[in-house]
């Protein structure tokens, strides 16, 4: 049986617990032995983008402990994993000791739809969800991570569910973390633009695999009265698990 | 130089809203974007030409030192005259003292973004020698007494009607703005200025170190007459603006028109070895290589020596969601955009410009596409980490990440205080939103919605009933 760890990430532990819930059902439904170490805290992101490189070793050091006896990380966040893969052999590229260590977690993080496509190689099995979404590409996944067809190759595969291409989907959403609140001006145009394109494809759902723009973007929609709901794409998973 | 009369904020302020930048940048872009994007593909395996290009610039600039040697060697053998100029003051000195030797009355200018950067007509101007720009996007920027909003189509931000007002101006009578009647005025009024200029001055995309040449790419031809019709031809390039072969420049000339204008090729590229020879019908009689460094040569060895391999394509302007929203000109610096963001704060320090690291959402797009593999997202956060490490932040963020730090290194701490999250917050929401939050929270709830942190997080619920 395949074992895999959950790294739930700040922002789903926080505030979407329903998306951890609906990784660790749907893992569990695939065959996956789900645990999840309690000492993981945040992968750091927030201080590392900010330039708070001490304060993000840190954290890293601590995620890097926390699933040190793990055979594979699965997270629910391109960002979190980007940062994982990308950053943290960057982090630590002067440490001898904690350089393997670091590289080594690296190695087995994935993003959920990218564990489940690539590492699972799942067929989805009778998953009816009859909606008409859209899915944002979010820019650490696509460009940092290199995952762009994984999520769209499992939404596929639910029956029911129309998802309309976004025009572009390329763009941020106005997101970047703390940029969102620094810049709030500059975002706050970024993310009206994507509102924009998101009702221009008449979805009623907007799928996505990144909760910090599923925030950002929700968080618009929610204040602006736009009736489209967002969801991860383990949520439509979990949800699409009804047979028909 | 001198502080900008305007804030960041003021700057962003000013440009977020205005109606005219709201419709020309984002079309502007999508063209730009477009056009690359396909000139791009045509090349069939774009990564494996961007590592070449890469691969180039960086040899070039590890080895810039012997290759700047070559290329002043080179031209003055050719019998053109080198002038290394170490700052800003040190170029225009340069100019204005070969300017007052030939005693010029005017000068007409080919597009020279690094003579934006060394604010030359100004300094000409104060010697009360006349100073035309004759690129066609510099020329509507100088009548309307502005600075370049995107380094390869100043203009960018002046619609048609605003032209025409500006041209008529200058015509004196009623121009319309039908595009084929204002350029046809362009073309008249430069024409005479080309015929009285006593001085050219030119860029430069490229030397190349090998020959001597300077290398000019263009599309409206006045590069060309810049640099023949006035006795003298200035050339001004930024000390890492070279190529050591015509082999590489084939390479790096490709990637810059399709980058930037999604061209495979420019209308003009012009080599110019040497001023007038004597089997020669036309030319210059004097040439003059002015090779600026202005605080580039300070990034070598540095985490920044990345930047100095940009050949200024502005693909990364034509991408960027931030340069769509606000223009060039909220940047503040003669460089927009995220190379503008990376560069100027290098250039000129950050007591002036330490906001611009921080205008970007790191989404990367920039990287993506950079034809020279900078990484440009990256090098913001080389700058928002420096700056960290110089005490430069408000005091409120070097605290609220050192509890981030402390919290993050401690599971029981991180777990208490997600623990509290929802109660903690309580007094803020409503019906599951927080829509007015307090400190840094203040900036996201003006624009978007929070949602209140969950009753329940993940971690207790899986200490309670998520294990099975």
């Amino acid at each position: 049986m395949m074992k895999v760890s959950l790294f739930i990430t700040c922002l789903a532990d926080v505030f979407y617990p329903q998306v951890g819930k609906s990784v660790v059902e749907v893992l569990r439904q695939y065959g996956v032995e789900v645990d999840f170490p309690m000492d993981q805290t945040c992968c750091g992101q927030p201080a590392f983008n900010s330039g708070y490189h001490a304060e993000a070793r840190e954290a890293a050091k601590q995620l890097i402990q926390a699933f040190e006896q793990s055979e594979r990380v699965v997270t629910p966040s391109g960002s979190c994993a980007a940062m994982v893969r990308h950053y943290y052999p960057e982090l630590f590229k002067q440490d001898e000791a904690w350089l393997p260590r670091a590289k080594s977690l690296a190695d087995k993080t994935y993003e959920f739809s990218e564990f489940m496509v690539q590492v699972l190689k799942v067929k989805l099995e009778d998953l009816y969800l009859p909606t008409k979404a859209t899915y944002h590409q979010s820019c650490h996944m696509s460009r940092g991570l290199g995952v762009k067809e994984e999520p769209h190759l499992l939404l596929a595969q639910v029956q029911g569910l129309e998802v309309k291409e976004l025009p572009y989907c390329n763009d941020c959403c106005g997101f970047g973390g703390t940029f969102a609140a620094k810049m709030s001006d500059i975002s706050e145009k970024m993310v009206d633009e994507k509102v924009k394109h998101i009702e221009s494809t008449g979805a009623d759902v907007l799928i996505g695999s990144d909760l910090g723009c599923l925030m950002n973007i929700g968080g618009r929609l929610s204040r602006t009265g736009k009736p489209i709901s967002v969801m991860h794409v383990a949520e439509v998973l979990a949800k699409g698990g009804v047979k028909k | 130089m001198s502080a900008h009369p305007l804030s960041f904020d003021q700057r962003v302020e000013k440009a977020i809203d205005d109606p005219i930048l709201k419709k020309a940048v984002p079309f502007a872009q999508d063209r730009l974007r477009g056009g690359r994007n396909t000139a791009v593909e045509q090349l069939g395996n774009v990564e494996e030409w961007r590592e070449r290009a890469s691969a180039i610039r960086s040899h070039t600039i590890e080895n810039l030192d012997s290759y700047l040697e070559q290329l002043a060697n080179n031209v003055r053998k050719n019998g053109g005259h080198v002038h290394f100029a170490e700052t800003a003051q040190d170029a225009v000195d340069v100019v204005t003292r070969i300017a007052r030797e030939k005693n010029a009355k005017s000068i007409i200018k080919s597009k020279s973004m690094v003579s934006e950067e060394i604010h030359l007509n100004k300094h000409l101007e104060e010697m009360g020698i006349k100073v035309i720009e004759s690129d066609l996007g510099e020329y509507i920027i100088q009548l309307a007494n502005e600075t370049p909003s995107h380094i390869i189509a100043p203009a960018i931000h002046k619609t048609r009607t605003e032209i025409a007002e500006l041209f008529s101006e200058v015509a004196g009578r009623k121009l319309s703005e039908d595009t084929t009647e204002l350029c046809q005025f362009a073309r008249e009024t430069l024409r005479e200025e080309f015929l009285q200029a006593d001085i050219g001055i030119s860029g430069c995309n490229f030397a190349v170190a090998e020959s001597g040449s300077v290398v000019l790419v263009s599309n409206e031809g006045n590069a060309r007459l810049t640099t023949t019709l006035p006795k003298v031809h200035i050339a001004i390039m930024g000390m890492e603006r070279l190529v050591p072969t015509w082999e590489e420049l084939d390479v790096v000339v490709s990637m810059l028109t399709r980058s930037a204008t999604g061209q495979k090729i420019s209308v003009y590229v012009t080599a110019i070895n040497s001023a007038r020879q004597v089997e020669d019908l036309d030319g210059p009689e004097e040439f003059h290589l002015v090779i600026l460094d202005n605080g580039r040569s300070d990034s070598l060895g540095t985490a920044y020596q990345e930047v100095l391999k940009c050949i200024r394509c502005s693909a990364c302007l034509n991408v960027c969601p931030v340069y769509r929203h606000i223009g060039g000109h909220a940047y503040g610096g003669v460089y927009s955009g995220p190379i503008g963001a990376v560069l100027t704060p290098l250039l000129e320090g950050y007591d002036q410009w330490e906001e611009l690291p921080y205008a970007s959402s790191l989404c990367g797009a920039c990287t993506e596409v950079c034809p020279v593999k900078i990484p440009l997202h990256d090098l913001l956060i080389e700058h928002r980490k420096d700056q960290v490490e110089a005490g430069r932040p408000p005091l409120s963020e070097k605290l609220a990440f050192k509890g981030f730090g402390f919290a993050a290194s401690r599971p029981s701490v991180y777990d208490f205080a997600i623990n509290m999250a929802h109660k903690g917050t309580g007094f803020m929401a409503k019906d599951g939103m927080i829509t007015q939050g307090p400190g840094i929270v203040k900036g996201w709830t003006d624009v978007r919605d929070l949602p209140q942190p969950a009753k329940q997080s993940f971690r207790d619920w899986w200490k309670k009933e998520g294990k099975e």
